[in-house]
């Protein structure tokens, strides 16, 4: 890479390239992995905000007992829009097809990933899911199923469930099409000379992670025709009048839905590993453990559905293997924690924002993880199930960890994806206001989970109320963090210095480019290292002063 | 080997090395890789072998709750119609590789008419079923109907529930698989398949197996099991 | 530049399939459906079950090796084949435990 790439004055990226079509088409029509990388961020991100809203209307109906703001019913269809827009519209699809589709082929070495157009299609069928989910979430009668779909009450219940179901369907089959993109273009798309083992950890979460995708959805798919036939036909699959059994409901859902948990957590697993190693300067511990043990997440993940259903009548016997099966799960997500942990030691850390949250995050993901394992063994289970332990326990996963690990990819990759930098004072204020407000947020709800207070219910006794308004005001402080974080990101796009091509001193392929990326990607082929974390060679001093210089250019010409 | 260097990347020899022109700046991403179609194309097959998996796995599970209804339904069915339509489908899945080995074989003409042939097995096994679907609405037996909810077990009531929707499924699949032949057909014609370049009539066909390959498994579920 | 192993771009001319071999592998699948209807006519108790799925596994194996070619591919595609077998396996073993012991127990 040539010394003089630092502003890009000298090359087109994709943002300015002219194509076919022009304006918005040019956005919609593309099948540029990046630009289709950049709309799902912004769709995810926006419906990410609706649903934050739901979060936060429900956190302050629940500052008093009785009717704060709403009413129950409203409360039910709160957090049945809630859990939809959060699980199908946001975090299911988040990192996989915002990072996956822009950073899957730059770290692989390749121009694309393996179908283009396929990918545009799952693009748009995401699209049209998520507008199906709104309007029928938002404007038809609001539905109270919660986002599971539990028959039989789904079957029975006089709101509209059929068009959330139908939005549903399709978001399932945009996961299938970018699922099946990633497992081809991992083996089919590698530049040459690298082999699999030579993959950043990143694209292994993905490739992981796409194979979940590609074996699990199916299920939800044709889970969600059933109901939808039953609503309208009477099959009698499901139904109890009819014969049909609703635990066989739960257990079709929970095999789709439980490795789910995993599609969302495993490419966020892999953001940590890059961002780890990055700011380390160091090679990850045990890379492949690190890679094997991704695989093993995926496969053991879809072997332990049933832990969702252990007070749902299921017989003792099932019980007791899913339980050992649920364990099994902890010992690769385990090694992960260690290797990142062991990745720290002796490395020149470099406290970055994105490697501040990386360790937020690996501390919150901690706890998150390790409550799950009192919900998987089954006596502790009875007790704690349908509580707010549980609503802690994967809000610490998805929140402390997944979440914040997705926004420490969004400030890891953000200098690539818009070629300028955030300010990184407010960045790391905001990561410092996060961490706080998850642990005010969540935390109380394990003890009055424990205590006995039910989920999804929008009244409570009344002792249960100081718990409630210290996490009420959790939820503030979070919310506030992350529209910090977002504000100074959007201010970096458009007022930020230029970052040029490598701001962070990362190995991996897609920082050898020009930050905002041309289209075609890499200027020349890249020559990939048979360590992707590759520091042997590194200096942190003279990365520094190279750095120092590269300011002095960027201020010269800005002057 | 003429086509498969050509316009893989249509500039790969003059973007090397230097920056975008504005002759590039059109560049629409492509390249050809069949091994990659075809790869993606098994991905896809198991995501039907898992669509179909979940109502297998209700098959599965009501067959034990419901042993004795399960016999007494499948007696209903009519094997002889069954049998049928498994030979009609085994025989389309032999034309269908018949079909591409012509092809590959630079025999147009009979890759064309055995790809006929296989669309017109596909239209029989349709017809079939509809006679066969008409016989037991005719007999009351489908879903939601009085003579189900009322007179018959709950395991029946789920059976013929199963039956319906796994055949109906597959029916779908198999309408599917005559309109991607219909396509096949134009491709052929106008050249865009041909012996060089067949992946997309390779990967039709193994769309056309796999339903094959399902109705191998749902005969016998349904039809003998009594 | 490419992203990909050129080598393996195309697919390899190697193996043109005969019309005869798959002629014969359809009369084999046709007997096998011959003998799996003859052999539900004959009641063998809690074998009916065990030999239907048998001979369909046996005409699946038949399909998926000679009509979809998975014998000529390489050990990738045979791999992934393979890898998604197993999950639905395990996927119906695990399920099981819960069936028979709710439903027969």
């Amino acid at each position: 890479m040539s010394i003089n790439s630092t502003t890009n004055k000298n090359f087109t990226n994709f943002y300015q390239v002219k194509t076919k079509h022009s304006g918005l088409l040019s956005w919609l029509l593309t099948t540029d992995h990046k630009r289709i990388g950049i709309m799902y961020l912004v769709s995810i991100l926006t419906f990410f905000l609706v649903g934050l809203t739901f979060a936060f209307l429900m956190r302050l109906e629940m500052l008093t007992p009785g009717p704060t703001i709403v009413d129950a019913q409203t409360y039910n269809s709160f957090f049945t829009l809630h859990g939809m827009i959060m699980v199908f519209l946001f975090i299911i699809p988040g990192i996989p097809a915002v990072f996956g589709n822009f950073f899957l082929p730059l770290q692989i070495g390749a121009e694309d990933v393996a179908f283009p157009r396929l990918n545009l299609m799952s693009y748009h069928l995401y699209l049209v899911g998520a507008f199906l989910a709104l309007y029928s979430l938002i404007f038809q009668t609001h539905i109270d199923t919660g986002w599971t779909f539990y028959v039989p009450y789904s079957l029975r219940t006089g709101t509209d469930v059929t068009l959330t179901l139908m939005a549903a369907f399709i978001l399932g089959f945009s996961s299938i099409l970018t699922g099946l993109n990633f497992v081809t273009t991992c083996h089919r798309m590698r530049v040459k000379g690298m082999k699999m083992f030579e993959m950043p950890l990143f694209t292994w979460a993905l490739y992981s992670t796409a194979w979940i995708q590609v074996v699990a959805t199916p299920i939800i798919g044709i889970t969600i025709v059933l109901v939808l036939l039953e609503r309208s036909f009477g099959f009698g699959i499901f139904d109890p009048t009819l014969g049909g059994d609703p635990v066989l409901y739960q257990h079709l859902f929970w095999i789709y839905s439980h490795p789910a948990v995993y599609i969302m957590a495993i490419p966020a697993f892999g953001v940590i590993s890059d961002v780890v190693a990055t700011f380390s300067r160091k090679s990850v511990f045990g890379y492949k453990v690190m890679a094997y043990s991704t695989l093993a997440i995926a496969v053991i993940g879809y072997m332990v559905w049933a832990h969702h259903m252990f007070t749902s009548g299921m017989s003792d016997t099932a019980r007791t293997v899913f339980s050992f099966l649920t364990f099994f799960v902890a010992i690769p997500t385990g090694v992960k924690v260690f290797n990142w942990v062991a990745t720290l030691w002796r490395g020149t850390i470099v406290l970055s924002s994105p490697m501040l949250m990386a360790l937020s995050a690996i501390f919150l993901f901690s706890i998150g993880g390790l409550t799950g394992l009192h919900l998987g063994a089954i006596s502790t289970d009875i007790h704690l199930h349908d509580t707010y332990f549980v609503i802690a326990h994967f809000h610490y996963v998805i929140i402390g960890g997944i979440l914040s690990m997705f926004i420490a990819g969004m400030h890891y990759w953000f200098p690539k994806m818009f070629g300028t930098m955030h300010n990184e004072k407010v960045a790391k204020t905001g990561v410092v206001m996060y961490f706080i407000g998850a642990n005010v947020l969540y935390f109380p709800m394990f003890i009055m989970g424990y205590m006995g207070m039910p989920r999804r219910y929008f009244d409570y006794l009344p002792e249960y109320q100081i718990y409630h308004v210290v996490s009420t005001v959790g939820s503030w402080i979070l919310i506030s963090a992350i529209l910090l974080m977002f504000i100074n990101l959007l201010i970096g796009i458009f007022k930020g210095k230029p970052a040029g091509p490598n701001p962070w001193g990362a190995k991996t392929l897609e920082w050898t480019m020009p930050s905002p990326p041309p289209l075609l990607n890499f200027i020349e082929t890249p020559i990939p290292n048979h360590d992707p974390y590759d520091y042997h060679d590194h200096d942190e001093r003279v990365f520094r002063e190279a750095k120092e210089k590269e300011k002095e250019i960027i201020n010269q010409e800005n002057s | 080997m003429s086509t498969t260097s050509v316009d893989a990347h249509g500039h790969s020899n003059n973007h090397a090395g230097h920056g975008y022109g504005d002759n590039d700046q059109l560049y629409v991403h492509f390249h050809r890789d069949d091994y990659g179609s075809k790869f993606g194309m098994w991905l896809f097959l198991f995501t039907e072998v898992l669509l179909f998996g979940g109502l297998f796995v209700l098959y599965y599970g009501y067959r034990i709750a419901y042993p004795q209804d399960y016999h007494h339904a499948a007696m209903e069915l009519n094997i002889v119609m069954g049998a049928v339509n498994t030979l009609v489908l085994l025989t389309s899945s032999l034309t269908m590789v018949l079909s591409i080995v012509a092809l590959r074989r630079e025999n147009i003409k009979a890759s064309l008419l055995y790809l006929f042939i296989t669309f017109g097995f596909g239209a029989t096994f349709c017809v079939n079923k509809y006679f066969e679907w008409s016989a037991k609405i005719h007999h009351g037996i489908y879903p939601g109907s009085l003579e189900l909810q009322e007179s018959r077990p709950a395991g029946e009531v789920v059976f013929f529930g199963l039956y319906y929707l796994m055949t109906g499924l597959h029916t779908f699949h198999v309408i599917v698989g005559m309109v991607v032949m219909v396509f096949c057909y134009i491709f052929i014609k106008t050249g865009t398949i041909n012996s060089d370049k067949y992946i997309v009539l390779e990967n039709a066909g193994l769309y056309w197996h796999l339903v094959d390959l399902i109705w191998i498994f749902l005969f016998p579920l349904f039809y003998l099991l009594h | 530049m490419s992203g990909h192993n050129e080598h393996t771009s195309v697919d390899q001319h190697d193996h043109v399939p005969s019309y005869g071999k798959n002629v014969m592998i359809w009369l084999v699948l046709v007997a096998l459906t011959a003998l799996t209807v003859t052999v539900a006519s004959v009641n063998l108790g809690d074998y009916t079950f065990f030999f239907a799925m048998l001979i369909a596994s046996v005409k699946a194996m038949l399909v998926i090796n000679i009509f979809m070619h998975i014998k000529y591919d390489d050990l990738l595609m045979k791999g992934i084949l393979v890898a998604c077998g197993f999950i639905f396996m395990v996927i119906f073993v695990i399920y099981s435990f819960d069936l028979f012991n709710t439903y027969t127990g």
